[in-house]
């Protein structure tokens, strides 16, 4: 299956269904060097319908200290953006059906060089990927490389976004909208409140590009995430995983804070009436 | 008045370099900022107010110096010295944040944040916030906050909120990373001060623009006395704003070579220093396109000098412009050449120059070496040590 269309049929799937899809968040390389595809198993099998992969970066300008911190940690277990896309290619020997999304900052991927990057994610089954310091503006050759390799380049629309950026945003969106649910960083605060500015930008994003909006940052618990799933397409759960996922030592104690933190969230997604 | 020139582009870029490299979240405030200065830079009030500013309360214009007991020891060219130490708070960067104190006003933003290495942008961003009455928070790593105690005290003692900063190399980039996360966080209500040449359109533009009275200064000073333009230009190169702002005005003079400084720290083939644009190459960091240290997996190396002010892994999207162009050269002064530099020129001419200025005077007396008596080398002399005197005391095994 294509890249594309795995992302296209499993919110397909989700939206017959009247689900919002559920999209973890781990960084790749924590808490354990080789336990990402591990762990990104036991993500599907907890509910995840799409994966987000941290690439690890040492400057993560839009990142709260827990994503930092894990960043760090497998920076130092020597991690990169090489052996993320190794963790993509493991995952895909066993599940080719779960859209994984690789999440980071543009250096890693200007030193590998863009080319390269487009053809090797595609390669190993990534079926898009999330610059966070690399909006529309400065994205023109990576985009058209990705997009060329059937990979999708995922845009975040943020609280502050004017309706002209979102027009400009929805022009060449793919995949789904990214709805950045505070104005902040990952892991923020009290935690991201919907209201009636963020439907209204939901709204907007999803009539502008008939795509699927996801929504994230501060998203923590099942009554945040339930909350969410009333106005979004998918909710994104990164921090507050990361966060418990730190703790663990070994995959047993991973496949079990996987499954116990997610499940409620799961449940509660669910019990939404959309 | 500033040069209109063309450099950057519309779009916020020096040829590849600079642009627009931030999350979403900032792009509308970092719009919002571009039109304002856009407007600004040629508002005959805006830069009058500006101008009485840096004349009444930084002290401007600052002389420019003939060292002539340091010339003669060096005994090549003449080295003139452009005081940008005696300026209010003791360097450059007060040239800057008073132009984005009346910008912030301007905004009418209330909250003000940096970031800060050495600590003089701190201190002078603190400065102005107690100036125009503004609160103030400064970003600081937790390593600068030892090396640079004294600075940390002005601060406080000027009402900012020093935070410390313990991720990563706890220096100055994670200070910047700081920051923006707390504009990321605040941008309704805050504006960043951002304190080098480096950073998202518009700042690299901006903050050039504010410490381009360096330049114009020095270029009437030499023309008017003796009677031409100098034969070098010297500055040192952390981000790279007070290099930026002596170079600019003298870009189109092709005649006059302009070499900028870097930190070469323990050595280059040690690998700690802080010289991205003679060792370095093209990447991303803090919102804009430049040359960068890092390694092959695209990770932001640490650095290292003795002057908290250089120990950057990044510099200004203009200044790698400048250096593809070939109009600018760039070298590397080590901590021992620049020790030594604080050294000699406090014995010859009764200057203490910060650590940072002190790389830019090593290399001018290397470069005067070698030229002849008639010729004029003039260096930047970005900031005084006074901040500096615990690190060097301390790197020479006196107590204090």
């Amino acid at each position: 299956m294509s890249q594309e269309n795995r992302l296209k049929s499993c919110f397909q799937t989700l939206g017959d269904q009247q689900r919002t899809a559920l999209i973890p968040f781990i960084t790749a390389g924590d808490p354990l060097a080789d336990a990402s595809v591990d762990i990104m198993h036991a993500l599907v099998d907890a509910g995840a319908d799409v994966i987000e992969l941290g690439i690890p970066f040492s400057d993560p300008m839009a990142d709260g200290p827990v994503i930092q911190l894990a960043s760090e940690r497998a920076i130092e277990r020597g991690v990169s953006l090489h052996t993320v896309l190794q963790d993509v290619h493991n995952f895909r020997q066993n599940n080719q059906k779960t859209p994984v999304i690789l999440m980071g900052y543009l250096n890693p991927l200007y030193r590998m060089g863009f080319t390269q990057f487009a053809q090797s994610a595609a390669a190993v089954g990534v079926d898009g990927v999330l610059i966070v310091d690399s909006p529309p503006e400065e994205s023109v050759v990576l985009e058209s490389l990705l997009v060329e390799a059937g990979i999708s380049m995922i845009r975040l629309v943020a609280p502050t976004t004017t309706v002209e950026r979102m027009q400009l945003i929805a022009a060449e969106a793919t995949g789904f909208i990214y709805y950045v649910a505070l104005k902040g960083i990952t892991g923020a605060g009290e935690g991201a409140n919907s209201d009636a500015e963020s439907s209204q930008r939901i709204n907007t994003m999803r009539e502008l590009t008939g795509l699927p909006v996801a929504a994230g940052f501060g998203i923590k618990n099942a009554e945040s995430a339930a909350e969410w799933a009333r106005l979004a397409d998918a909710v994104v759960i990164g921090s507050a995983l990361v966060t418990r996922l730190a703790e663990c030592k070994n995959i047993e104690q991973a496949y079990e804070v996987v499954k116990s933190f997610l499940a409620p969230i799961r449940i509660a997604m669910d019990n939404v009436t959309k | 008045m500033f040069d209109l020139g063309i450099r950057p582009d519309v779009s916020g870029h020096f040829g590849e370099y600079g642009g627009k490299y931030v999350s979403e979240t900032l792009m509308a405030a970092l719009d919002d900022l571009n039109k304002a200065w856009q407007k600004l830079r040629k508002d005959p009030e805006f830069l009058s107010e500006f101008d009485n500013d840096l004349s009444f309360y930084v002290g401007r214009p600052s002389p420019l110096y003939h060292a002539k007991r340091l010339s003669e020891k060096i005994g090549g060219a003449q080295i003139l010295l452009k005081r940008e130490d005696l300026n209010h708070t003791g360097a450059h960067k007060i040239n800057n944040t008073v132009g984005q104190a009346l910008l912030a006003r301007y905004l009418g933003k209330n909250r003000v944040i940096a970031e800060t290495g050495a600590g003089q942008h701190g201190v002078a961003s603190a400065t102005v916030a107690a100036r125009l009455g503004m609160q103030c928070v400064v970003y600081m790593g937790e390593v600068d906050i030892h090396r640079q105690a004294i600075n940390v005290y002005r601060m406080r003692l000027l009402g900012a909120e020093v935070r410390s900063v313990t991720s990563g190399s706890a220096t100055l980039k994670d200070a910047l990373n700081e920051a923006m996360r707390d504009w990321v966080t605040n941008v309704d209500s805050t504006y960043y001060i951002i304190g080098t040449v480096a950073g998202p359109h518009p700042y690299p533009q901006l903050v050039r623009d504010f410490n381009s009275v360096i330049g114009r200064e020095a270029r009437r000073q030499v023309q008017a006395q003796f009677g031409r333009l100098p034969d070098a230009l010297v500055a040192c190169v952390g981000g790279g704003s007070n290099a930026i702002g002596l170079f600019h005005p003298f870009v189109d003079d092709t005649e006059v070579p302009m070499y900028g400084v870097e930190a070469a720290g323990r050595g280059l083939e040690s690998g700690q220093h802080a010289a991205p644009l003679t060792t370095g190459r093209v990447g991303v960091l803090h919102g804009n396109k430049s040359y960068l240290m890092d390694d092959d997996n695209g990770q932001i190396l640490h650095t290292h000098s003795v002057s908290a002010g250089l120990d950057y892994p990044g510099v200004g999207p203009e200044h790698s412009w400048l250096k593809d162009s070939g109009r600018a050269e760039y070298v590397a002064i080590d901590d021992k050449e620049a020790l030594h530099a604080f050294h000699l020129l406090t014995r010859t001419e009764g200057i203490l120059p910060a650590l940072e200025s002190s790389h830019a005077v090593a290399y001018a007396c290397k470069l005067a070496a070698s030229m002849s008596a008639d010729k004029l080398v003039l260096v930047n002399l970005s900031g005084r040590g006074d901040k500096d005197v615990h690190t060097v005391a301390e790197l020479e095994g006196i107590q204090l």
